[in-house]
């Protein structure tokens, strides 16, 4: 009798004291990253950093505009691609799929998710680039922001289809029900009553979509370009922004921080808050949107 | 719930006592055992270089040559570029690290007991993708390449099409030794639509994927899947590069902290030997003695 309560406590301990590590390990993180890049936000200024698109370490320039941009652009890209295609998997496993073919589709979306970053990059590399290359336009090299949204899009496939899929899921047979008894047809349900009744939903998996395509390293190194310029349109077609070549946030920090010392290595880790800062700015948005749908 | 709190009062202090020691031993004057990198380490049974992409083919075949003949020897050899090469000796993160360029006076400034070896020399190949029809170009023409001054490749005598430049990373030993003898400029600022790559095999392959592309690569990582263009005259060979008439030319160094001792100096003599300036010739660089 004693023993099962002894059980019972330890267990609750080692419970408590699990997610008290992960939490500790989040904050130490945060403040260690904050830590290293006090002096460099000290010396070169946090408005100069956000506002410059001059990133030259030798002449301690460090300023961070163009990569913003790259990220920006490459998440948006990949949200234009991405999203549409997400949710349309999502709907067809929620509601339109046979439950046989549901196994096949959902197993091969989550293969996706497994799939490592860097054979995303090499494919990217291998095949995406001389595809894209094919456009003739003049300065097109391959590289650049469609390719990184091609492959981010892939990329944060399956995290939308499963989150949105389960939101889908979700609502209420009710609404389903009453829709289809007032005389709707199905897809007139799906687009009228489910999608908006799911929306918080949907736009959470959204959110954490991008959220995981601003954080990619990898696969960004290897086909982005890696050039420290502010990415604009090659012609007189505005279009054309997603054939210029970029760099990440991310990118920035993997293909410098071996080497650089002194104020330079502190840039990178102001860097990584500008990074840390926009995903919270997302992830936050993600929950203010979720909470107001729940009114 | 006492003992909840508590113990995890108690574990969380220990960690956060664990967390803030120092991570890194400084390296001192004192230390003439550069291989003991902590305390615990055996000493002088494994080297570990790290640093330049151009050194490293280099490194290994001299490591393999060595390793044979001193099998209780293990020597690791690593890439990630010249800077890294010399921020990891100057550290103790490795026992060697190697550079594709002289050492630059703010990291001798910072790391004052910092000894370089020259090992050998090594030329720079001007590389273009092979369906480019050029085989010569001057020295003032790649500037202009470099510099973004020159776009078109019917600027230098090529067909109507954009020049693609593809470079290095800026910590890259091989960018800085193309930037003080074909830029003028060690830190020059390299036009900024280039595509910049991590390594010189990353160089090679973009280049010889991407149409239209120029690039920079070590002698070493030559073959038939770029092509060399002379510069002022000059074909990229080694003979060229020898005689000097072929100007882009920078020295491969060995860096440690303090004066090497045990296996780490015994390699190092092998390497300084006639038996290791052979190997050198022999795999396409040009032997120091």
């Amino acid at each position: 009798m004693r023993r099962r309560y002894l059980v019972d406590r330890s267990v609750r301990y080692l419970l408590f004291f699990s997610a008290l590590i992960s939490l500790f390990i989040v904050f130490m993180i945060a403040l260690f990253t904050l830590r290293e890049a006090w002096p460099a936000f000290r010396e070169i200024g946090l408005l100069n950093m956000l506002t410059s698109s001059e990133w030259r370490p030798g002449r301690d320039q460090f300023g961070l505009l163009a990569m913003i941009a790259g990220s920006v652009w490459a998440a948006v890209g990949s949200m234009i691609l991405g999203v549409p295609l997400a949710l349309a998997g999502a709907i067809f496993l929620a509601e339109v799929a046979p439950v046989w073919m549901r196994g096949i589709v959902r197993s091969s979306v989550e293969l996706l998710a497994g799939i490592p970053s860097v054979v995303y990059g090499l494919f990217g590399m291998v095949v995406l680039l001389p595809a894209i290359r094919r456009i003739p336009v003049a300065g097109n090299t391959g590289f650049g922001i469609l390719a990184a949204s091609i492959v981010l899009a892939v990329m944060i496939l399956p995290t939308i289809t499963n989150i949105a899929e389960d939101a889908i899921r979700a609502v209420p047979r009710e609404y389903k029900e009453g829709s289809l008894a007032l005389g709707a047809t199905h897809w007139q349900t799906i687009l009228g009553v489910t999608l908006p009744a799911a929306r918080s939903g949907i736009v959470a998996a959204v959110i954490l979509g991008v959220g995981r395509a601003v954080g990619e390293t990898m696969a960004m190194i290897m086909v982005i370009g890696n050039s420290i310029v502010l990415p604009r349109p090659l012609n007189s077609n505005p279009l054309t922004l997603f054939l210029s070549q970029a760099r990440t946030l991310t990118g920035n920090i993997a293909v410098e921080i071996s080497y650089a010392t002194g104020l330079h290595e502190d840039a990178l880790f102001a860097t990584g808050v500008v990074l840390f800062v926009l995903i919270m700015i997302i992830n936050s948005s993600a929950n203010l949107l979720i909470r107001e749908r729940r009114r | 719930m006492r003992y909840a709190f508590v113990s995890t009062l108690l574990l969380a202090s220990m960690l956060l006592a664990a967390c803030g020691s120092p991570a890194t031993p400084a390296p001192g004057p004192g230390s003439d055992q550069p291989t003991a990198t902590t305390a615990s380490e055996p000493v002088a049974s494994e080297i570990t270089v790290a640093g330049s992409t151009s050194v490293q083919p280099l490194a290994e075949v001299l490591a393999e040559a060595y390793m044979g003949a001193h099998p209780e020897i293990r020597i690791t050899v690593q890439g990630g570029g010249s800077s890294v090469g010399v921020k990891s000796a100057a550290e103790g993160t490795v026992d060697i690290g190697t550079a594709s360029r002289e050492v630059k006076d703010e990291e001798l400034a910072e790391f004052p007991d910092l000894q370089a070896f020259i090992i050998a020399r090594d030329g720079i190949a001007i590389v273009v993708h092979p369906d480019v029809p050029l085989e010569a170009l001057t020295k003032d023409q790649v500037k202009g390449i470099y510099e973004g001054s020159i776009t078109m490749w019917s600027e230098v005598g090529g067909p109507d099409a954009a020049i693609v430049v593809v470079g290095r990373e800026e910590g890259s030993g091989t960018r800085g030794a193309f930037g003080s003898l074909i830029m003028d400029d060690e830190e020059f600022a390299m036009v900024g639509t280039a595509i910049l790559q991590p390594s010189n095999g990353a160089v090679r392959t973009t280049v010889s994927t991407t149409p239209n592309s120029i690039g920079f690569i070590s002698f070493g990582y030559l073959d038939g899947s770029v092509k060399a263009v002379a510069i002022d005259g000059a074909e990229a060979t080694v003979e060229n590069a020898l005689s000097g008439e072929y100007p882009v030319v920078r020295p491969f160094n060995m860096l440690t902290i303090g004066e090497p001792s045990g296996a780490v100096k015994d390699w190092l003599d092998f390497i300084l030997s006639e038996d290791g300036q052979a190997i050198v010739a022999d795999e396409g660089y040009l032997a120091v003695q």
